[in-house]
């Protein structure tokens, strides 16, 4: 008899409990070879049993030592339930189950604060589910037809003038660009959100990158991809299809060197530059990528040696929106002609409304959009207190700014692109459309897409494993091993499904309040079936 | 659903072929009100052509009200029209004491300065008035520019034309232009500043139809101009662009259909003025209406133009005889007023298209 350790930690404090069938278990490995944090091995137990096989009672006792699939019980490996033992198994012998009673959030901070991936598992709620498409068209004003009609589904990306300042002057009749306007897209309100070359793995990566070209190039559906922080490859930086992708830049400046030694070679302008001043899911904690990440080829892409790269939470040197003006967006402005729209990001927060602001008065009127990033956004590494506990909705926030602008009359003068748990039910188009009735131009989406590619983590702490080089996907993984999981011509396909339903689930709301260009800003058109949330948003609410 | 109609003519000619016009396409309006805008005046009207005239329905106290605030801001009346009712029994009409339709001289310190100014301070006057007949309950004030009148009642049209004597033809009341409308609002509240024409400085404007942009318009147009106000209907929207496009913005006629019904992108692109019409798009796309809707607008320059939405969910049909262009949400409505026009030369505009009628009564028709 065994003296119990009451402090050693168990199977039973872990989040994550395997259940393993022996009797099912034909011992083949491929549960142990797949489980890609170690969470699994092989072992022997003693078995003792007292038996009897002849027809009268004869009980023996043997001493059997047999083999089985053990969990391995340390915070280090502690299985994250990705379920690839029980994909990978022929029999069905092997599961991970939820433990209720895991003690594992509380042991886990001997190695200081815990780092994880995917989105907040603490403030998922769902204030969308709340809001209803209630305003129908009927009688005298007809519900369009969402296949016999057309619809023109188009967002501007880019400083857009008011209509008193365009540069027109009269030619017999007619108005003619008496000089250059700010560049303005008409973009896909659907943009592919910053996910990094490092944060995800090359070949997810360029699974999103090629469902972007495909939507573009054969389904006519501008759709635009932001890179990331993280650079892109030169082979895209000379493409064509550079025009589908919108530059990131953030505090580390990572990948900007190739991006501005390959300047001279481009054959065209990328789609904008997205500056990144915060994130949704950890704002004020700056960009993180592991060392387990920076593999050879992130290094190359970024220049950089092999550590964890950490981006400082704020851009050194600016401490003022308008400084962040002239410096920032002037100088990416003037490296790209001012031809390409530059946009900023930054994390809701409860001074959004100060910095749109900002944004709207400067009087360059250079900013050529607004992101806001929400609470429940993705990301590939971060501190998990930041990830459940920093951040801000993004619902009520897109409609604060929407109604600030509303309020000076300067709606629309710079677009206004919400993003963070747009599509964490699955049914993106749904919130797309009631962000846009809010007051956005647009909606982003980035754990959506790696979820398309076959990302299980969720916010109900299922995997989440991004941050550590292990994702049993290949999705968020620079080991050449596991990133040949992931199929990217089928990942590929996927996102291009899923957008096209998108497109076409659009429709399927647009239509019945009549309308054929996007609603945004038709507040009208929605009802909330919670007071509260109507009273926040001016909205009816009905019951 | 509504109907609208308007008649323009070389010759003058009484509100009774208005309501001619409108009255064979009652099915599909409830003959609850009667509205129209008249311009171009002649009969009483003829010798003040100038001279800013102003058209209101009042309590007795609204009246004076008006004329106190007229007087203390040095406007000095030239001519007055105070319709004598026929008000026998069973009239279907909600009236107001009084219509006061007076014409005025500007101060005499405005006399010579520019129209631009001129128009602000009609403008001006109008919202003061209206703002404080509103306040005290006391009235309605519809127009106050020369050379335009406006008539806005709720009842059942015979009765209102009855009521104001419209169908005797005295040749008191006789304009070459009028847009007309025989209902009063059906989406909110029945006022009688939401019942179409709508009229700013110059520009009159009738809607058939629901603009389901109506909020975007209306959070967009508050902050445009001082004049945007009301928005008592979905359709004040249309002539607020109308307004600002070619009075506040100074851009010509066909862009106003670029505003309110722009080209899908896709059709922009192909296009050699893609710059412009897409900057356009881009900058007021705010103005831009959704849902089922035909207009008909008249000018201040005397012009009258017509279009519809962009998927032609809403009728409307031009006719034209030598002296005179009708147009009508129904064609019944031409066939009463002008039954020996030739009907081959009938227009039916579509979704793309822009049909103005000018002074010399020649109609062009454009496409987007």
């Amino acid at each position: 008899m065994e003296a119990v350790k009451s402090q050693d930690i168990s199977k039973a404090d872990l989040k994550w409990n395997i259940e393993h069938i022996m009797e099912r278990c034909t011992m083949c490995g491929s549960c142990i070879s797949t489980c890609t944090l170690g969470a699994i091995k092989a072992d022997v137990i003693r078995v003792d049993k007292t038996y009897s096989d002849d027809m009268k009672p004869s009980p023996r006792r043997t001493h059997r030592t047999i083999p089985i699939i053990k969990q391995v019980s340390t915070i280090g490996n502690a299985c994250v339930g990705c379920g690839m033992c029980a994909k990978v198994c022929p029999n069905n012998a092997i599961r991970p189950v939820r433990n209720s009673d895991s003690r594992q959030t509380l042991l886990s901070r001997d190695a200081g604060p815990v780092k994880r991936g995917g989105r907040t598992n603490l403030n998922a709620q769902r204030t969308l589910d709340h809001i209803i498409v209630g305003r129908i068209s009927q009688m005298t004003d007809p519900s369009l037809d969402s296949i016999r009609h057309t619809f023109d589904i188009r967002s501007p990306f880019g400083r857009v003038l008011p209509a008193s300042d365009l540069p027109f002057s009269l030619q017999d009749g007619k108005l003619v660009m008496a000089h250059k306007a700010p560049p303005v897209r008409s973009i896909y309100p659907l943009i592919f959100s910053d996910m990094s070359i490092g944060a995800l793995s090359t070949r997810a990566w360029e699974a999103v990158a090629m469902a972007v070209a495909y939507l573009n190039e054969k389904c006519d559906l501008p759709v635009r991809m932001s890179s990331g922080e993280g650079g892109m490859p030169i082979k895209l930086l000379e493409s064509e299809q550079l025009k589908y992708m919108i530059l990131q830049i953030a505090s580390g400046h990572f990948g900007w060197n190739r991006i501005v030694k390959a300047m001279p070679r481009m054959k065209t302008d990328p789609a904008g530059v997205l500056i990144k001043i915060g994130q949704g899911a950890k704002p004020g904690d700056g960009g993180l990528l592991q060392a387990a990440k920076v593999a050879e080829h992130v290094q190359a892409i970024r220049g950089v040696p092999k550590a964890t790269l950490s981006s400082p939470p704020n851009h050194q040197g600016l401490y003022s929106i308008e400084e962040s003006v002239q410096k920032m967006h002037l100088s990416l402005n003037a490296a790209f002609g001012f031809r390409v729209p530059v946009a900023i990001k930054c994390a809701a927060s409860a001074t959004s409304v100060s910095v749109y602001n900002n944004l709207l008065r400067d009087p360059y009127k250079i900013c050529g959009g607004f992101f806001i990033d929400g609470i429940q956004g993705g990301t590939g590494a971060a501190n998990e207190i930041s990830l459940d506990h920093t951040g801000h909705p993004i619902v009520s926030k897109i409609r604060d700014c929407y109604l600030a602008a509303v309020k000076q009359g300067l709606q629309g003068q710079i677009p206004l692109y919400g993003g963070g748990g747009i599509g964490m039910t699955g049914n993106a188009a749904a919130d797309a459309f009631k962000m846009i009735c809010l007051g956005a131009n647009g909606v982003f989406v980035g754990k959506m897409l790696i979820q398309l590619l076959g990302c299980v983590g969720n916010e109900e702490g299922r995997c989440n494993a991004c941050n550590t080089g292990k994702c049993p996907t290949g999705i968020c993984t620079q080991d050449p091993r596991l990133v040949k999981r992931l199929d990217i011509d089928r990942g590929a396909q996927k996102i291009v499904d899923y957008v096209l339903t998108f497109d076409k689930e659009l429709r399927k709301l647009m239509a019945p309040i009549g309308n054929s260009t996007l609603p945004v800003g038709r507040s009208d058109a929605l009802v909330s079936t919670d007071k509260s949330i109507a009273e926040q948003l001016g909205i009816q609410y009905v019951c | 659903m509504c109907r609208i109609g308007s008649i323009k003519s070389k010759v003058a000619f009484s509100p009774s072929k208005a309501l001619y016009l409108m009255l064979p396409q009652q099915e599909g309006h409830d003959n609850s009100g009667f509205a129209m805008v008249m311009q171009d005046l002649y009969g009483i009207f003829t010798p003040y052509k100038d001279k800013p005239l102003l058209s209101l329905a009042c309590t007795q106290r609204g009246a004076q009200m008006v004329e106190d605030f007229m007087d203390s801001h040095n406007f000095e009346q030239v001519a007055e029209w105070i319709p004598v009712p026929n008000d026998q029994p069973g009239l279907d009409i909600k009236a107001m004491p009084y219509y006061i339709f007076r014409n005025y001289d500007y101060p005499e310190y405005y006399r010579d300065k520019t129209m631009a100014e001129k128009e602000k301070l009609l403008l001006d006057i109008r919202l003061k008035l209206r703002e404080i007949l509103e306040t005290a309950g006391e009235g309605y004030v519809y127009s106050f520019w020369p050379d335009v009148l406006t008539l806005k009642e709720i009842g059942d049209p015979r009765d209102i034309a009855t009521y104001f004597r419209l169908w005797d033809d005295n040749g008191c009341l006789m304009a070459k232009s009028v847009v007309v409308q025989c209902r009063q609002n059906t989406n909110y509240d029945i006022v009688r500043y939401a019942a179409h024409p709508f009229f700013l400085q110059g520009y009159t404007l009738c809607a058939n139809g629901e603009n389901t942009f109506y909020t975007k318009n209306k959070e967009f147009q508050k902050s445009l101009h001082k004049g945007y106000v009301g928005f008592e209907s979905d359709s004040q929207n249309f002539l607020y662009t109308l307004h600002y496009v070619l009075h506040e913005l100074k851009w010509p006629i066909k862009y106003y259909k670029h505003v309110i019904t722009p080209l899908p992108f896709a059709e922009i692109d192909q296009r050699e003025d893609k710059d412009v019409l897409k900057a356009i798009r881009q900058s007021l796309a705010n103005l831009e209406i959704n849902g089922p809707n035909t207009i008909i607008a008249n000018l201040p320059d005397g012009r009258m133009l017509t279009c519809c939405d962009s998927k032609k969910l809403r009728p409307v049909v031009v006719g034209q005889t030598e002296d005179t262009v009708a147009i009508a949400s129904e064609v019944c409505g031409l066939n009463e007023i002008m039954p020996d026009r030739d009907m081959t030369k009938d227009i039916y505009p579509n979704e793309r298209e822009v049909v103005v009628i000018d002074n010399e009564l020649e109609v062009q028709r454009w496409k987007q």
